[in-house]
């Protein structure tokens, strides 16, 4: 009978916290709704690979040898060897963006550049709260509001702490009706945020809309190559959708194919949140700088719409800023709930969405450029 | 209070922060310029199209 009770014997206490974190991952994907995708089956894997003994990962049993386990199995061959989720996901999410409202205002595209400063600010403090540098530009990334990215720097970077890092970077997706309204109304006044901004749209010729992603990818693999595989199969996506004549692969991309990668992303990237990894200190810490970069990409970009505005005749409503953030598109709906709460009739969600689909292409830039600088500073 | 790694890699982070937002923005104000050609153009070529 003794083999009946081996598992529960082997249970470690930080199992037991992994179990209670699982739990509440899905709690908030089913409950609340926090990005339902991939927190339930980040979740549900947290509690699988936190199995003691766990057939999920690879054991080694007596008599047998090593035997294989499909979630490590399929970290170490679409995750660990490859990056292939994480890149691929971008092919789903480039066919699923109308960059429209962006080619029309291109004023807008500036603050998708501004809004990535969080990135930045917070490898700094982590570089003071003592990670090194690879590690302090995994967690900066978080502020990237793009969990794939955030996922694939931290693997090429060899990070221990990617689990943290996923959860955190979807975590506060999740969370950014809630984080962004607070960091808006740090700095700016209500004068500031009843500010009115007329919409008048330029017409896009088809032309324009299929050269665009071309025309990117050309430009950010020309200036930071490293962004080429992320922008590069985010732009193929979005050609896929923009070309006209590929409407079944573009509808491909945007459904069945995006879902299959979300769904095995999340359940992949738990084998990150085994117990012995996920269970220290350094954990909440991330939680903490997660949520300083997403604050700080709010507050730049406020504060570059601020500074924009000393040279503007026509003034440009600071929180527009804020939706240069690469959470589409709940950063464009939260400052549009914004406005209508401090003025009904002031309507900035087309220019939102503008600065909400630039913050998705600055975001893998901001990955790119990091990729491309940090190993230039490792002797 | 800091170690004196960390106080190196901060900063390292800061020429790291200073470089990273100057490539970002280069990169988004050169796609700027090239939507904002394209789009004249593409009006151009609507206009020429209607007379």
């Amino acid at each position: 009978m003794e083999f009946l009770l081996s598992g529960i014997l082997a249970i470690q206490p930080e199992q037991i916290v992994m179990y209670a974190i699982g739990g509440l991952l899905i709690y908030l994907a089913i409950a609340k709704g926090f990005e339902p995708a991939l927190l339930m089956p980040m979740g549900f894997g947290a509690i699988l690979v936190n199995l003691p003994l766990s057939g999920v990962v690879n054991q080694v049993t007596a008599g047998i040898g090593e035997v294989p386990g499909i979630i490590q199995w399929l970290f170490e061959t679409t995750i660990e060897s490859s990056e292939a989720l994480p890149i691929l996901l971008f092919i789903g999410i480039g066919a699923m963006i109308d960059f429209g409202p962006l080619l029309s205002n291109p004023k807008m595209m500036i603050f998708g550049a501004a809004a990535q400063f969080g990135i930045f600010f917070t490898v700094c403090v982590a570089s003071l709260c003592g990670f090194d540098l690879k590690d302090a530009a995994s967690i900066g990334i978080i502020g990237a509001a793009d969990g794939p990215t955030s996922i694939l720097v931290s693997q090429i970077f060899k990070s221990n702490y990617m689990g943290a890092i996923a959860v955190a970077a979807y975590s506060y997706m999740a969370l950014v009706p809630i984080v962004q309204p607070f960091a808006i109304k740090l700095v700016t006044t209500q004068k500031e945020r009843m500010i009115r901004m007329p919409y008048n749209p330029k017409s896009i010729t088809k032309t324009t809309r299929i050269l665009f992603p071309i025309i990117v990818t050309i430009i950010a693999g020309l200036v930071a190559p490293m962004s080429v595989s992320l922008v590069g199969f985010l732009m193929f996506g979005n050609l896929l959708r923009e070309c006209g004549v590929l409407t079944s692969l573009s509808q491909t991309a945007q459904n069945e194919f995006a879902n299959i990668i979300t769904l095995l992303l999340g359940i992949t990237i738990s084998f990150s949140m085994r117990a012995e990894q996920f269970v220290t200190w350094q954990t909440l810490l991330i939680m903490c700088l997660g949520l300083l970069a997403f604050v700080m990409d709010t507050i730049g970009g406020v504060l570059f719409a601020k500074l924009m505005n000393l040279f503007l005749r026509e003034k440009i409503n600071p929180m527009i800023g804020a939706a240069g953030i690469s959470a589409f598109p709940m950063s464009a709906r939260v400052i549009q709930k914004m406005a209508l709460a401090e003025d009904k009739q002031n309507h900035l969600l087309m220019h939102a969405i503008g600065a909400n689909v630039s913050g998705q292409i600055g975001s893998v830039i901001a990955g790119g450029i990091i990729l491309y600088l940090i190993p230039t500073f490792i002797k | 209070m800091f170690s004196a790694s960390a106080i190196s890699n901060f900063w390292i982070s800061l020429e790291v922060m200073g470089l990273g937002m100057f490539g970002i923005f280069t990169v988004i104000l050169a796609i700027m310029g090239v939507v904002v050609v394209l789009t004249k153009a593409g009006s151009k070529a609507e206009k020429s199209e209607d007379e």
